[in-house]
C-alpha cells in the first residue's frame, strides 16, 4: 500500500494522478479462514483490523451484503461522545472517544475527527440534576466534561435561543473533547487497513446460513458459497436478529428504523454539536455547511430504512424553538437507518451458546462513536476469549438482571 | 405512514393515532417458572424480517388494545384482530400463506 501524505498529492499532481492505487482489494473468496466478520460497517472493519494489529490474526474475511459502509456506518449523524453515567459505558467510549483522535495517523486516512465539543441542554430541572449527576460519574471515570450554565451554552452556541418559552435552556452537560467525524471515511480507511494486512473485504456476499457440527460453527453459506471457519464474529447492527435466527437462538434485540435528515447547506453558524435530549433532536454543521440532524426512533418493528415522516416532523418542530434560525431551512435529503435496541439500550459483545460465534450488536441509535473502542474490544473477545472493556456487555447480563442501564441513566436515545 | 384498522371500532387509524405494544402472543412466565424460560420471556424476541405478530393500542381514539399482523421489511399489513386470542385466526393465516407463500411459520405460545 501506499502511503498517502503531502509529498503523495504532489508526486501524483505532476503525473495526472496516474499512480493512485485502489484503496482496497476485491477478492474472491478463500475455502477458509481462521476468522470470518459478517458486516462490513464501522464495527465489523473496526474488529478486523484490531484483531490483525493487536493480536496478529490476519486470516480474516469480513462479509458484506451491500457494499462497505452502507447501513448504519453511512446513515448516522457522525456524533462522537463518552460523557455516559454507568462505568462499563464510559470506558468503552471513551477508550472509542481516545482512539478516533488518532485514527487518522493509525490508519494513514484523514477520517476528518473535528473535536469541536458536544454539548447536551439541560432544559428541565430534571435535566439539571441528571446531567450533574453524569458530570460528577464523569469526573470519577476520567472522562471530560463539565455542567455549564445557559450564558456558556450561548457563548459557545449563539445561535441558541436559551429563552424559549416552553423549553428554556437551563444549562448543559459540556465535553470539549467530543466532537464528529466522517463517517464514510472510518469504514474506507479500516477496509483499506485491512486489505493492506492481507484481509479479505468481500462485498456484495450476503450469509445465508450458519454451519454448525455439534454446537460449534465450522462455517457460513454465503451468495459466494460455502466459507469455513474457526471463528465467526456476528457484527450485523439492525439484521443481528436474523443472523441470530440462522444461528439457532434468540436475542434480546429488536430491530426499529432511525431517521435523519440534512438542510441545504449554508454559511458556518454552529461549530459544535447540540443534543437536545428532552425535545428530542441533535444538530451539528457539517463540513460542507448542511446542518445534520437526528431524531428519535419509529416505535415500531421496521426493516425498511425509510420511516414515518410525522417523526420528522416532530424533530423539526421541537428544534425550531431552540434554533429559531433554522426555521425556514429548507431540507435536502432524508434517509433511516435500522438500529438494534437492547433493553437496556446498551450493547451486547459477548460470547454466544454457539462455541466460536461472538456477537457484536445492540448499539441502537449510538453506535457511530463506539467504532474504535468497540472494534479494539470485541477483537480481543474473538483472539483471547476475554476483554475487560467487553466483559459487563456480556449476553448473559440479562438473565442475571445485571443491566448497563443507560436507558434511565441518561432517558435518552444515544 | 402506517394504517391499521382497529378491530374493536372499526376506524382507519394512522400510526400517530395508535401505540405499538411490541410482539404479540408471548407466553407469560412468572415466578417459580425456570431462568431459561424467565429470560425468554422477559427479554428475548423473535424480531423477524418479514411476517411479525404485534400488539397495538388505539391511544388516541377508542383506546382498545389489538392484534396486527404485518410484515417488516415491506409494512405490509396483512390484518387486525381481536386481542383476546393467543394465536393468529386462520383467516389471517390463510391471508399471509397467500401473500408469502414458503414463509416458515413457528409456534405460539
Amino acid at each position: 500500500m501506499k502511503r498517502y501524505s503531502a509529498f503523495a498529492i504532489a508526486r501524483e499532481a505532476l503525473r495526472h494522478h496516474s499512480g493512485w492505487d485502489r484503496a482496497w482489494a476485491s477478492p474472491e473468496p478463500k475455502k477458509k479462514y481462521d476468522a470470518i466478520i459478517i458486516g462490513a460497517g464501522g464495527h465489523g472493519l473496526a474488529t478486523a483490523y484490531y484483531l490483525g494489529k493487536n493480536h496478529g490474526i490476519r486470516n480474516v474475511a469480513i462479509l458484506e451484503k451491500g457494499w462497505l459502509g452502507g447501513g448504519n456506518t453511512g446513515r448516522n449523524t457522525t456524533i462522537i461522545r463518552s460523557n455516559y453515567l454507568q462505568d462499563p459505558s464510559a470506558a468503552i467510549y471513551e477508550k472509542s472517544r481516545s482512539l478516533y483522535e488518532d485514527l487518522s495517523q493509525d490508519l494513514n486516512y484523514n477520517v476528518m475527527f473535528s473535536p469541536r465539543g458536544v454539548m447536551m441542554l439541560a432544559q428541565t430541572q430534571h435535566e439539571i440534576r441528571g446531567y450533574k449527576r453524569t458530570a460528577h460519574a464523569n469526573a470519577l471515570q476520567g472522562v471530560a466534561t463539565e455542567f455549564i450554565g445557559p450564558e456558556k451554552v450561548k457563548e459557545l452556541c449563539p445561535i441558541i435561543n436559551i429563552d424559549g418559552p416552553r423549553y428554556p435552556v437551563l444549562g448543559a452537560l459540556w465535553q470539549p473533547r467530543g466532537g464528529t467525524a466522517r463517517h464514510d471515511a472510518v469504514a474506507w480507511g479500516y477496509a483499506r487497513a485491512c486489505s493492506d494486512m492481507g484481509m479479505h473485504v468481500i462485498q456484495k456476499c450476503e450469509v445465508t446460513g450458519i454451519r454448525r457440527d455439534g454446537g460449534k460453527v465450522v462455517g457460513v453459506d454465503t451468495t459466494r458459497g460455502a466459507i469455513d471457519c474457526d471463528k465467526l464474529g456476528i457484527v450485523v447492527a439492525g439484521h443481528s436478529g436474523v443472523l441470530a435466527d440462522m444461528a439457532g437462538f434468540r436475542l434480546p434485540v429488536e430491530s426499529l428504523c432511525l431517521q435523519a435528515l440534512v438542510s441545504e447547506p449554508i454559511k458556518p453558524c454552529m461549530d459544535v454539536v447540540v443534543m437536545a435530549n428532552t425535545v428530542h433532536g441533535y444538530m451539528s454543521q457539517s463540513d460542507k455547511g448542511e446542518m445534520v440532524i437526528g431524531g428519535g426512533t419509529d416505535g415500531f418493528n421496521n426493516y425498511t430504512q425509510r420511516g414515518s415522516f410525522h417523526h420528522i416532523e416532530e424533530t423539526v418542530r421541537a428544534l425550531i424553538e431552540t434554533f429559531p434560525m433554522i426555521s425556514r431551512l429548507k431540507m435536502l435529503r432524508q434517509w433511516g437507518g435500522i438500529v438494534d435496541m437492547t433493553g437496556d439500550r446498551s450493547p451486547i459483545l459477548s460470547k454466544t451458546p454457539v462455541e466460536g460465534i461472538f456477537l457484536n450488536c445492540g448499539w441502537g441509535t449510538g453506535g457511530f462513536k463506539a467504532i474504535p473502542g468497540s472494534g479494539w474490544g470485541f477483537a480481543e473477545l474473538m483472539a483471547t476469549g476475554h476483554s475487560a472493556l467487553c466483559a459487563e456487555f456480556s449476553l448473559d447480563r440479562f438473565r442475571a438482571g445485571r443491566f448497563i442501564d443507560e436507558s434511565v441513566a441518561a432517558g435518552v436515545a444515544h | 405512514m402506517l394504517i391499521l384498522q382497529c378491530p374493536c371500532c372499526g376506524v382507519m387509524a394512522d400510526e400517530t393515532e395508535l401505540a405499538a405494544g411490541g410482539e404479540a402472543h408471548l407466553k407469560r412466565f412468572g415466578p417459580g417458572s425456570s431462568d431459561d424460560d424467565f429470560e425468554s420471556y422477559l427479554f428475548n424476541r423473535v424480531n423477524p424480517k418479514g411476517v411479525h405478530f404485534e400488539r397495538w393500542r388505539h391511544a388516541y381514539g377508542c383506546g382498545k388494545w389489538f392484534h396486527a399482523a404485518r410484515c417488516t421489511a415491506t409494512l405490509e399489513v396483512f390484518g387486525t384482530y381481536s386481542a383476546q386470542v393467543t394465536e393468529p385466526p386462520q383467516e389471517i393465516r390463510d391471508k399471509i400463506s397467500a401473500r408469502r407463500p414458503g414463509w416458515r411459520w413457528r409456534e405460539f405460545g
